[in-house]
């Protein structure tokens, strides 16, 4: 269970940055599921592969695996890009001027 | 292919979607290495209690053996991989929207221009 706590705890420490920093990146749902997609597949995948070639191993999980992928896995790459966004977008928050996009920014 | 080799080709394949592919260009920008920065700080505190408390084990021909805060220092260059690809998905998705409202904004003045230019 040390897995899926140490996952919640990341969406419960960035979760202000979200409610109180106001960077909205849970309230854009379709373009978080868009950059999440291409991630999660690339990453799986390649976890996948690296588990089939005995490369790392996992110990003391839930048990539950999708293939030979664990649950905490799964959800891995998808907790931790999330992090990744709203750390991005609480930099971005905080230095307006930093621009990202060399194609013009969001508002 | 060790765990070594595949994170060469994993940060590859980032810098080639970030300044190829959709060409985000992120890695020259101040606003994503701060970023970064603060994912790889975040990074070493759960990627070193995962491997410390061993419940990710690895296995010692796969990697080249150097370790940060337990964790084989290759998992540096897979965060890196992971993090930079999620962040020019997500900024390419915004630039798209924007590009989209732009063009819907500019085909509304043309057909409001339209009656203009015929009067």
């Amino acid at each position: 269970m040390l897995y899926l706590f140490v996952l919640l705890a990341c969406v419960v420490v960035t979760l202000p940055l979200e409610l109180v920093l106001g960077v909205r990146v849970y309230r854009r749902p379709r373009r978080l599921l868009l950059t999440l997609a291409p991630v999660f597949l690339v990453f799986v995948g390649w976890d996948a592969l690296a588990i089939h070639a005995g490369q790392w191993s996992y110990h003391r999980l839930t048990g539950v695996h999708v293939g030979n992928v664990p649950l905490e896995e799964l959800l891995f790459f998808l907790v931790i890009p999330t992090c990744a966004v709203l750390t991005l977008e609480a930099v971005r928050r905080t230095k307006p001027s930093w621009r990202v996009d060399n194609c013009g920014d969001d508002e | 292919m060790s765990y070594t080799a595949a994170c060469v080709v994993g940060v590859a394949g980032a810098l080639t979607l970030d300044l190829l592919v959709l060409r985000t260009r992120l890695v020259a920008r101040r606003a994503f290495w701060t970023a970064y920065g603060i994912c790889l700080l975040f990074q070493l505190i759960v990627n070193g209690v995962l491997t410390g408390h061993r419940l990710v084990t690895y296995a010692p021909d796969a990697i080249s053996g150097a370790r940060v805060i337990y964790a084989p220092v290759e998992d540096i260059a897979f965060g890196f991989s992971l993090v930079l690809q999620t962040l020019v998905w997500w900024v390419w998705w915004g630039r798209r929207a924007r590009q989209a409202r732009t063009n819907a904004g500019t085909a509304t003045d043309a057909r409001r221009a339209v009656p203009t230019r015929t009067r």
